[in-house]
C-alpha cells in the first residue's frame, strides 16, 4: 500500500546537519522513515512524512534536531479550544490507537 | 495547634513535587494474571506468563467498545515473565492493560523481564507523547524495581514508540542503563531478539493498515453516542414543526428521515472514511470526509426520492446534503486523532479552513431545512 502522507510543507521539523554526528538514533525512533543515513550524516529523506511526534528530538544528544511536537488531533484542539484540558487528548477520551504496543 | 500544622503540612506538599517520590510499590500479587512469583535478590517478583485467557480478550474488547477503557490498568513494577534470570532481556511497557498483554503474549516460550511504567493506563504511544512514558518515569522504576541487583548487564528495550516520551541518552546518563528501541510492534519482538536487537525497517514504520483502521471505528462510534441521544430526538421533534400534515405525522415523515440521514451521516464519517482512507482524494481528512459525505447524501437523497420541482422538496434535498457532508466531514477530520501520520501543524492548518466550512453547512442546511418545513 502507499505511504500515507497528510499536508504538504507544514511540518515545524528542522535538522542542523553541522551539529549531526550520524549516530543514527534518529533513524532508529522515526516512524516514518523521514531520515536517511548519507555517509556518516543524517539528511531529510522526506519533511512531508514527519508528524511531529518530537522522537527525534528526544533522542537526539547533540541537540541538531527541532520540532515543535504534539498530538495531531483535531477533537484534542477542540477540546483546548472549548475550555477543555489542553490538548491532552489522550487524557480526556480520544481513542488515540488503543492497540499500539 | 491544629493551626500550627498546617502551614507545616503546605510545604511538605510543595515539597513532595521537586523530590523525587518516595520508591514505588511493587505490583500486586494478587492480580488475575499473575501466576506465583520469583525470587530476587531485590525482593520477589510477580511471575506472568503468556497466555491470553477469555476474561483478557473480552477486557481488550470492551475497552475497544470505550467499557472500563480508561481504568484497563496494571501494576506498574517488575514481573518476571517465565524463568527469567541475570542475563535475560528487560523490556518496558505501559501500565494499559492491552499494551501489556500485548507484549506478553509475543513472548510465548521465552523468559524475560517486564518493567511496566505507570502511564495512568494509557498506551505506550499516547503516554509517551504525554510525557507519562517518559524518562523520568523509566529511571525511577529501574530504581524502584531494584533492577540493576537482579540483571547483571545495563540494557532495557523500549518500544520504538516510547521515543517521543524517553531518551535514550539521557537513561544513560540518569541510570546506566542503555536503551535499546524495540520494534513499533510487540508480534515483531521475537525476530528483533533473534537478529540481534536489530529491527528491520518495516518493523519501524509505523503502518495504518485496513485492521487497525477498523479496530478504532467501535470507540469512536460510542463517542457519538452521548450527542446523538441530544441530536436525534431534536431532529425528530423539528421534522414534526410546520408542514402539511399534523405534527405527529410530520415527524414521522420529516422527522424520521432526519433522524436517518443524521445517522447516515455518522458511518461517513466515523466508519466509511476510515476504512476508505488511503483511497480518498485529498490529504486533509476533511476533504475525505466531504467527498464521503456527499455520496451518501447523493445515496440518501435518491432513496427519499423528493420532486426537485417543488420548493419544499428542493430545499429539503439540498439542506440535508449540506448537513450529512458537513458532519461526516467533522468526524472525519476528528479522526486525525486516531491515525497514525498526521502532525499538530497540519491538524491546525486544516482546522483554520475546515472548522468554519463546517460550521457555515451545517447552519446554512439547518436553516433551510426549518424553512423548508414552512413553506407548502
Amino acid at each position: 500500500m502507499k505511504e500515507l502522507l497528510y499536508l504538504k510543507d507544514v511540518t515545524t521539523l528542522k535538522l542542523d546537519e553541522g551539529r549531526c554526528n550520524g549516530c543514527g538514533a534518529c533513524l532508529e525512533v522515526c516512524p516514518h522513515e523521514v531520515f536517511v543515513m548519507n555517509s556518516n550524516r543524517v539528511h531529510i529523506r522526506n519533511r512531508d512524512a514527519c508528524m511531529e511526534c518530537g522522537a527525534c528530538r528526544q533522542n537526539c544528544a547533540f541537540g541538531a534536531i527541532s520540532v515543535q511536537s504534539g498530538v495531531g488531533c483535531a477533537a484534542g484542539i477542540i477540546n483546548s479550544l472549548t475550555g477543555g484540558n489542553s490538548g491532552t487528548c489522550c487524557m480526556s477520551d480520544c481513542s488515540c490507537a488503543p492497540e499500539s504496543n | 495547634m491544629e493551626n500550627k500544622h498546617k502551614p507545616d503540612s503546605m510545604f511538605k506538599m510543595i515539597d513532595a513535587r521537586s523530590v523525587p517520590p518516595a520508591p514505588a510499590k511493587p505490583p500486586r500479587m494478587d492480580q488475575d494474571f499473575v501466576r506465583g512469583s520469583v525470587e530476587t535478590p531485590a525482593g520477589d517478583v510477580p511471575r506472568i506468563d503468556s497466555i491470553l485467557y477469555f476474561r483478557d480478550h473480552w477486557g481488550s474488547f470492551k475497552a475497544r467498545w470505550d467499557m472500563g477503557r480508561m481504568d484497563y490498568a496494571v501494576d506498574p513494577g517488575l514481573y518476571a515473565l517465565g524463568h527469567p534470570d541475570s542475563k535475560s532481556p528487560v523490556l518496558v511497557s505501559a501500565n494499559y492493560k492491552m499494551s501489556f498483554d500485548a507484549l506478553r503474549s509475543s513472548l510465548s516460550g521465552r523468559d524475560a523481564w517486564i518493567l511496566v511504567l505507570d502511564t495512568e493506563g494509557i498506551n505506550v504511544w499516547c503516554a509517551a507523547g504525554e510525557g507519562t512514558f517518559g524518562t523520568d518515569e523509566v529511571v525511577l522504576r529501574i530504581e524502584a524495581a531494584g533492577l540493576k541487583n537482579i540483571v547483571d548487564h545495563r540494557e532495557i528495550i523500549v518500544p520504538q514508540l516510547g521515543g517521543p516520551g524517553v531518551s535514550g541518552y539521557q537513561v544513560k546518563l540518569r541510570s546506566g542503563f542503555r536503551v535499546r528501541f524495540g520494534p513499533i510492534k510487540a508480534e515483531d519482538i521475537p525476530a528483533y531478539l533473534d537478529a540481534g536487537f536489530k529491527a528491520t525497517a518495516a518493523m519501524r514504520r509505523k503502518s495504518f493498515d485496513l485492521g487497525e483502521r477498523i479496530a478504532l471505528i467501535p470507540v469512536e462510534l460510542v463517542h457519538t453516542f452521548k450527542p446523538s441521544l441530544f441530536i436525534i430526538p431534536v431532529l425528530f421533534l423539528l421534522g414534526g414543526l410546520g408542514g402539511p400534515g399534523r405534527f405527529w405525522d410530520n415527524a414521522s415523515n420529516f422527522g424520521v428521515f432526519a433522524v436517518l440521514a443524521y445517522l447516515s451521516a455518522v458511518i461517513g464519517g466515523v466508519a466509511l472514511t476510515p476504512v476508505l482512507l488511503p483511497y480518498l482524494p485529498g490529504r486533509a481528512f476533511t476533504t475525505k470526509g466531504i467527498v464521503v459525505g456527499a455520496a451518501i447524501a447523493a445515496g440518501v437523497l435518491f432513496l427519499r426520492g423528493n420532486s426537485l420541482y417543488v420548493l419544499p422538496g428542493l430545499i429539503e434535498a439540498f439542506s440535508w446534503l449540506m448537513i450529512i457532508t458537513a458532519l461526516s466531514a467533522y468526524l472525519a477530520m476528528n479522526f486525525t486523532g486516531c491515525s497514525t501520520y498526521t502532525s499538530l501543524s497540519g491538524v491546525k492548518k486544516e482546522m483554520r479552513w475546515a472548522l468554519p466550512l463546517q460550521i457555515a453547512m451545517v447552519t446554512c442546511g439547518l436553516a433551510g431545512w426549518i424553512t423548508s418545513r414552512f413553506i407548502s
